[in-house]
């Protein structure tokens, strides 16, 4: 094979490289589900229903939001989600009317009441009994070193009586 | 004595885990359960000019069954509520959920119709007032018109007997 062709073979990869690299950018696009185009009344309505959508369980899927998710009843919720507000309801009560329906559940951000509070304020009881734990650790260990200290001080005092018997006896 | 705190650490995680394991995360409950059940006026399959609406239904037991003709678990389903509309207990309403009524007729004249009626949910908007997630689900709506029992997914022999039957005949006294 010739330098030539060679060269022309690189190229010819670098460039499929390259439509490899665009091919999977533009699919990459296609894989988010909530490809519907929405009319809204100001761009603020638009975060809106763009952070509704995102907090919002799919309830089909489960594990994935409306925003994310194909199935049709997301499809169904994206839909109501954008009439909700159009009709001029404010976010909360899109999120109300959700409930309502569906239960707490399709909330990925529960709200603070009572049988939830195991799952708010858990994590910080968990926090606060470790912090406890290493306390009392630490506190028994101070106890173990306090003895030492008396001990090193002992030895010190018997390292120096011991020096100065040398050096009487060296003398 | 060291390995008594992990050993109940372990103990209690497999515990909670055990437990979780039993439960069915499919099954989310419905926040209707005891409250009115929500309005509607829809078509009925044979008389498409006619509808059907929640104050037709006061002042009677009935059950909701929600199906499609392209919903496969209604198939397996089917039987049971031709089973229970044989007892001749209550009127079952059908809510035909996202489906066209070409293909609902052709679906009941192959399999048989148990229903005293059935409702077009075209754009499936009545099932989100209800709460449906995943069709079969099955509503037993007392005379005063509130929701009193919900099944999701298909309705089995077992859960017939058990559950659906026995919430029919505490409503009807």
């Amino acid at each position: 094979m010739s330098v030539k062709r060679i060269a022309v073979k690189q190229m010819w990869v670098k460039q499929m490289r390259l439509f490899a690299i665009v091919g999977l950018l533009i699919f990459n696009g296609l894989s988010q589900a909530a490809i519907e185009f929405h009319q809204f009344k100001s761009p603020q309505m638009e975060a809106e229903y763009n952070q509704l959508i995102g907090e919002l369980r799919c309830l089909v899927c489960q594990n994935q939001n409306l925003a994310s998710s194909n199935a049709d009843l997301a499809k169904d919720l994206r839909r109501q989600t954008h009439e909700l507000l159009m009709e001029g309801n404010t976010p909360d009560q899109v999120a109300d009317y959700m409930v309502a329906r569906y239960g707490d559940f399709v909330l990925y951000r529960p709200p603070l009441q009572k049988n939830t509070l195991l799952l708010w304020l858990g994590p910080f009881f968990l926090l606060l009994l470790v912090v406890v734990v290493v306390f009392m650790k630490m506190r028994k260990k101070q106890v173990l070193v306090a003895p030492e200290q008396d001990a090193m001080a002992k030895a010190k005092q018997l390292l120096s009586q011991s020096n100065e018997k040398e050096q009487v006896e060296k003398l | 004595m060291r390995f008594i705190l992990p050993l109940g650490i372990f103990i209690l995680m497999a515990g909670l885990l055990g437990f979780g394991l039993t439960l069915d995360p499919k099954k989310i409950p419905s926040p209707l359960i005891d409250k009115p059940a929500p309005e509607f006026s829809l078509s009925k399959l044979y008389a498409l000019e006619e509808k059907l609406s929640k104050k037709d239904l006061l002042g009677q037991v009935w059950v909701l069954n929600v199906w499609a003709s392209w919903c496969v678990s209604c198939r397996a389903e089917h039987a049971i509520i031709t089973e229970l509309a044989s007892r001749n207990l209550v009127d079952i309403v059908g809510l035909d959920y996202k489906d066209q009524p070409t293909d609902a007729r052709r679906w009941l004249q192959q399999f048989g119709n148990p229903y005293s009626a059935s409702l077009m949910d075209i754009d499936g908007r009545v099932g989100i007032d209800w709460g449906v997630y995943g069709v079969p689900e099955t509503f037993v709506i007392g005379k005063d018109g509130r929701i009193k029992y919900k099944h999701i997914g298909p309705v089995t022999k077992e859960s017939l007997e058990r559950e659906v039957i026995p919430a029919i005949k505490e409503l009807l006294g």
